[in-house]
């Protein structure tokens, strides 16, 4: 056996074979198994039913973040259309379960799939259109899909919304609190393991390029436009497989939570965690979704004191408020997010005391 | 045909709202190229501080127009100094991203100060304002919107063709590098831009929110919709803000009352997907010229 590597202070890749692994250290293997003992075999054990749906939908999110992380983060493409994405998965999801009976996994693919196939034809315009084109550009998609979903009433229902059936897995129930928090993670490290492996091939290096410049990649000989195409297509793919989940995670859909505030939500989820960085991703899901609620709480506790019965009707506002600053204070302060916060912390702790 | 007429005219005083609406939008993209997600709530808050002035201090509505436009002004200064001086050179998407966190932040503030109520000022245009062509009346707020529309584009006209300011602007816009080296003073001129454009969207909501009553969501959603006309007309050309608000509004207006009015708000989008296919730059836009 190999001796493990813990502490390095430098850089002494001899290889770029090395530069390619996914742990620098076996420190970061350690923390990878002490969290998934932590997530399967501890937290659901422990967690209050509240927690849990609390976590289950971090986790959830965390794969559209992914997703989106891949096409805003790592291939420079910006998308405002991802809530929308999200509802298309979660309708593709959901009439694929109820009118052709589909099982659980195939109809999340296929909410995957079809969303992708939606992602593609809004990453179109990306072939001639960059930077704020291109964000007015699926801008459009998300009002366009939203119309779509609340007024083709035939397929979606329209406002009614949809019920789906359980979600069963070779025809064992997997619904239920417990059950689907070992869906939603097992789904979410999938999903993140492919994510950072794809980063890793030549795909995810010519995405690299065509962020840092498109032109000097062009020049290098990576096709910029079908690139951009298979970008859009993964993250919508991501952003499908999170709506799906979600549809069969809450039972019951409508077209209202999928509107632009959510896809901005998404945008903030990449941003503050931190731009094309994988962990980042999931840092940033998990400090949205604990301001949103933990806002939430305050107004409750609020309610229930009885004290400042109209200061608790203002908190939705005050919601809204402390979410934009958030946004505001790590792009001014941190605009590369909580991964880098988080980067910072620990080469303090390595280095010390000796911090140069 | 009487009901054509009807709703060309209601497009046409609708498209003119947009393109006033987009007017500040505009000025800033041309002077600092940041696309403004917190446009909606600029014309909102301009609104709602002529609202307090009318309602609250019971100012008459004259000066309480000047008293507005001053604070508008003050706030669009202050908004650049605080939030988008220090964005100067990076990427775009935390500029976009910024002005979304601001729209949040004062859309929150507004919500916390005024509820989500929908109100309307106190009567305060006076009825011989009238007109009438052909049978078709028009309301005298359209008449007075269109006459400060008027005044608005007329003054900015003179702003940017003959006095310095307004030539520093436009070199800015032209180009940052040879302005800079030239003496300009881009960060005041970016400064001066915000606060211009601030002052032209609180006109706007002002106006808007005569016509319309005043919403902060409403208000928002036509900071939305400016996204449609901007690209229509071009996304640095003044001119071209009105053009396209005026042919978004017509077209609006037309699918309302000859298809279903559900149709209506998404149509913008749809053309706006159509034009970014086919035209990028839009119809009166500048091509960039990109080096590596």
């Amino acid at each position: 056996m190999r001796a493990l590597k813990f502490r390095r202070c430098g850089n002494f890749h001899e290889s770029y074979r090395e530069e390619l692994n996914v742990f620098e250290t076996d420190f970061g293997r350690f923390w990878v198994v002490i969290g998934f003992f932590f997530v399967f075999l501890i937290l659901p054990f422990v967690a209050t039913p509240y927690v849990l749906y609390l976590v289950t939908n971090i986790a959830i999110y965390a794969i559209a973040v992914i997703g989106l992380n891949i096409l805003t983060g790592y291939t420079g493409q910006i998308s405002l259309g991802h809530g929308a994405f999200f509802g298309v998965g979660a309708y593709a999801a959901a009439i694929m379960a109820t009118r052709f009976h589909m099982p659980f996994l195939l109809s999340v693919f296929a909410g995957g799939l079809i969303t992708a196939t939606v992602g593609l034809v809004f990453g179109l315009p990306s072939s001639r259109l960059k930077g704020l084109y291109l964000a007015i550009a699926t801008l459009a998609g998300q009002f366009i899909i939203e119309y779509v979903l609340i007024h083709w009433e035939e397929v979606t229902m329209g406002t009614m919304g949809i019920n789906l059936p359980r979600p069963t897995i070779f025809g064992v129930d997997v619904g239920g609190d417990v059950k689907f928090y070992f869906i939603a993670f097992i789904f979410l490290f999938f999903f993140l393991w492919m994510a950072v492996n794809l980063m890793r091939t030549r795909y995810g290096r010519a995405f690299i390029a065509i962020r840092d410049n498109d032109r000097a990649a062009e020049g290098m000989g990576i096709p910029i436009f079908p690139y951009k195409l298979l970008s859009f297509a993964v993250s919508s793919f991501y952003a499908g497989v999170a709506g799906a989940l979600w549809a069969f995670f809450t039972m019951t859909i409508t077209t209202e939570p999928f509107n632009l505030g959510l896809s901005v939500e998404f945008i903030a989820m990449v941003i503050i965690g931190g731009m094309g960085n994988m962990s980042g991703a999931i840092f940033g899901t998990v400090f949205i979704s604990l301001l949103n609620e933990g806002l939430r709480l305050m107004a409750d506790i609020l309610i229930n004191a009885r004290i400042f019965d109209q200061a608790a009707l203002t908190m939705a506002p005050l919601k809204e408020f402390a979410f934009g600053l958030a946004i505001v204070l790590f792009i001014l302060i941190e605009p590369r997010g909580l991964a880098e916060v988080w980067r910072i912390v620990r080469s303090n702790f390595r280095l010390w005391p000796f911090s140069y | 045909m009487e009901f054509f007429w009807q709703l060309m005219i209601n497009g046409l005083s609708l498209g003119f709202l947009y393109g006033i609406s987009a007017m500040g939008f505009v000025m800033i993209y041309k002077s600092s190229s940041v696309l403004n997600f917190a446009h909606g709530e600029l014309l909102a808050l301009g609104a709602y501080i002529f609202l307090a002035f009318m309602m609250w201090f019971k100012i008459p509505a004259i000066p309480a127009f000047i008293i507005t436009l001053v604070l508008c002004f003050a706030f669009g200064f202050l908004v650049e100094r605080v939030f988008l001086r220090p964005l100067i050179g990076e990427p775009l998407i935390f500029v976009i991203m910024l002005t979304v966190g601001l729209a949040s932040m004062m859309k929150g503030a507004i919500l916390l100060l005024w509820g989500g109520n929908l109100y309307t000022y106190p009567e305060f245009i006076p009825q011989t304002l009238t007109l009438s062509l052909g049978g078709v009346n028009i309301q005298p707020v359209y008449n007075v919107s269109f006459m400060l529309g008027v005044v608005f584009l007329l003054i900015f006209g003179f702003f940017f063709k003959y006095t310095s300011q307004g030539i520093f602007m436009r070199s800015v816009a032209d180009n940052q590098r040879a302005a800079l080296s030239l003496g300009v003073n881009v960060r005041r001129i970016f400064a001066l831009s915000w606060a211009i454009a601030a002052l032209v969207a609180g006109m706007s909501g002002i106006v808007l929110g005569v016509i319309n009553g005043i919403n902060v969501h409403e208000l928002s959603a036509i900071g939305l919709k400016v996204f449609p006309v901007v690209i229509l007309g071009g996304l640095d050309s003044i001119a071209g803000a009105i053009v396209g608000g005026v042919i978004i509004g017509v077209l609006e207006s037309f699918t309302g009352g000859y298809l279903t009015p559900s149709l209506r708000d998404v149509v913008p989008y749809i053309i706006l997907v159509g034009i970014l296919m086919v035209k990028p730059y839009g119809l009166f836009g500048q091509v960039e010229i990109e080096r590596v």
